[in-house]
């Protein structure tokens, strides 16, 4: 079985360092980028599942010429390849010129499985990975929080997170599947993996070696533009209680009662 | 018909989801303030419970009945429904919620109608004869304010950025039919399971009562859902808690858990790391409990408790209870 996850390069949220540049666009360059961390659970569970079923695990990922350095950290998890779409006009892509882009670029790999993870801690949207099964016209299986490959039958089920439990989908192979924290835990690299992580191929595609079907792509596609930003305003100083449990209490309640939320 | 149409979404049940009453009231204002109409679309299986509950939101309402729905995945169906209608019907701006359901509904029309797509808007605003988006980006470090560059889009809305408000007069549910074969494949649902005691959504809820690593195991998750219900609110956690199985991943709040903003987040044995931080920071009110007065959320808890949370969380729930009392 060969699954193939989508890993998008994020500024490390905990750098706390993220800004726009002066076009409005995420500075890339002024922050470390990470494996965004529900990609992280997605490559986790692509891993666990070659383990058990055969096959290998591959990244495809679209981001700034300096994304092998993040996506070498996948591979020491295990991933055994990844591409890597980039190209100048890609930057300032919207979601859906990232959809075709991604689209596009999977129509050139082999998979049984495609893994995206639920939402990325920059953008955040979530809407990416819908966009990509619709344009691949893959069966869409979102939210996953156990996924269960049937190899010989082609077919897969999941368990996607709805608001009461959980709803059982089934759907032929390939398909394209959303990956959860509910899925476990992503393991640590082993110095093994980082060593091996070194000499795996990472192919390297700019927007002319995919298959984009014409459809306009990057910044200069983009449907939406940010016209203004600002920093939220700053939070008044903490109060700091040191009473007793009984008195603290007291303060508490009448804080809450003050500001009308009890 | 050109103007705004607002997609509600259909619960287990069939009625319709609480977001989708949110956004239904949030389109209405936008429209009136657009001097454009409003348009509320629903696709189910049997969409009438859903789509009548819209239309005490909304002007006008069209049902699609889509027997598909009734035993495969929601989203992509419904999205290729609604864009098939769209394209006849020729709306402007498309608003869901930014649920998993509206994100999904939203990723697929995206594409089918090639449109862009603001999203987690946390304010929209009309100006300059189109909307403008409110977004909180980076974990709440900024605030940006978006638009679309073509006349058209689809804007998925956070829970809690309105309250859902009747019209003055209900509106009137059309039947809309879409012919045509579905062309994406539909994802057979072939089981639903009920989680017991599943919890309220905690996206929608305006106070939270979360607990972190220092709740020590799933007992002390107790005094937290005693709070939780003694405020009206719901229970959170951090990814701790969860990672350590007290409770279930549907409460968990941050980066690969949930965003919310609540009235009042009351934070119990949590340190505030910036995983958790992005996921509530934009809360109105944030009292923490903890042990240790450096940790973290001392910078941005507006009320800060310093002292051991099994003894100052019964005392504040036995205050609460001696003034409802």
């Amino acid at each position: 079985m060969r699954i193939v996850v989508l890993t998008k390069p994020v500024p490390d949220t905990a750098s706390a360092g993220e800004r726009l540049g002066p076009d409005k666009r995420l500075d890339r360059a002024a922050v470390p980028a990470v494996v965004n961390a529900n990609d992280e659970y997605a490559i986790e569970a692509a891993l666990k599942l070659v383990e058990q079923h055969g096959g290998e695990v591959a990244l495809l990922s679209m981001a700034p010429p300096s994304a092998p350095e993040t996506l070498r950290k996948a591979l020491a998890m295990g991933a055994a390849s990844g591409t890597h779409v980039t190209d100048k006009t890609l930057e300032g892509s919207d979601t859906l010129s990232t959809a075709r882009t991604l689209a596009a670029a999977a129509k050139g790999l082999e998979f049984d499985l495609l893994f995206a993870g639920a939402d990325t801690s920059d953008g955040g949207a979530g809407v990416v990975p819908a966009g990509v099964a619709a344009l691949l016209g893959l069966p869409y299986l979102s939210y996953a929080a156990k996924i269960e490959p049937d190899p010989e039958k082609r077919s897969v089920r999941v368990h996607r997170i709805s608001p009461t439990g959980f709803d059982v989908l089934k759907a032929p192979m390939p398909a394209l599947i959303v990956c959860t924290q509910a899925l476990g835990e992503p393991r640590y690299p082993s110095l093994k993996g980082i060593m091996a992580a070194r000499s795996k191929e990472i192919a390297t595609h700019g927007v002319g070696d995919i298959e984009a079907d014409g459809a306009a792509l990057g910044g200069q596609a983009a449907t939406t533009e940010v016209v203004e930003s600002q920093k939220p305003p700053a939070r008044a100083a903490t109060q700091v209680i040191r009473e007793p449990a009984p008195e603290a209490a007291k303060t508490v309640v009448a804080f809450l009662a003050e500001r009308r939320i009890i | 018909m050109p103007g705004l149409w607002v997609i509600g979404q259909p619960t287990a049940d069939g009625s319709l989801a609480h977001i989708s009453a949110e956004v239904a009231t949030l389109g209405r204002h936008l429209a009136d303030q657009a001097g454009t109409d409003v348009t509320g679309i629903v696709v189910a299986a049997d969409p009438k419970k859903a789509a009548d509950e819209l239309a005490t939101f909304v002007p006008r309402v069209l049902a699609v009945t889509e027997p598909a729905a009734a035993d495969h995945a929601w989203a992509t169906i419904a999205a290729e429904r609604i864009a098939a209608l769209a394209k006849e019907q020729k709306p402007d701006y498309i608003l869901l919620g930014a649920d998993p359901d509206g994100r999904d509904v939203a990723g697929v029309l995206s594409v089918l109608l090639d449109w862009g797509v603001l999203v987690n808007a946390t304010a929209v605003t009309w100006t300059d004869g189109g909307p403008t988006v409110e977004m909180s980006v980076f974990g709440g470090k900024l605030i940006t304010s978006s638009r679309f560059t073509n006349g058209v889009g689809i804007i998925t809305v956070r829970p809690n950025v309105i309250s859902a408000e009747a019209a003055d007069t209900p509106g009137k549910v059309e039947t809309a039919t879409v012919d045509g074969e579905l062309s994406l494949p539909p994802v057979k649902v072939v089981d639903r399971i009920s989680e017991a005691g599943a919890a309220a959504p905690i996206e929608e809820a305006r106070v939270i009562v979360a607990g972190g690593r220092g709740i020590g195991g799933p007992d002390g998750f107790k005094i937290v859902e005693e709070l939780a219900e003694a405020l009206g609110g719901a229970v959170g956690a951090t990814r701790a808690a969860v990672d350590s199985g007290w409770i279930n991943y549907s409460q968990q709040i941050g980066q690969t858990g949930k965003i919310v903003k609540p009235q009042l987040y009351l934070a119990l044995g949590i340190s505030g790391a910036i995983q958790h931080k992005v996921g509530m920071q934009t809360a109105e009110t944030i009292v923490a409990v903890n042990r240790d007065p450096d940790a973290p959320i001392a910078e941005f808890a507006d009320l800060l408790v310093v002292g051991d949370l099994f003894e100052v969380a019964p005392a504040i729930l036995a205050e609460l209870r001696s003034r409802s009392g």
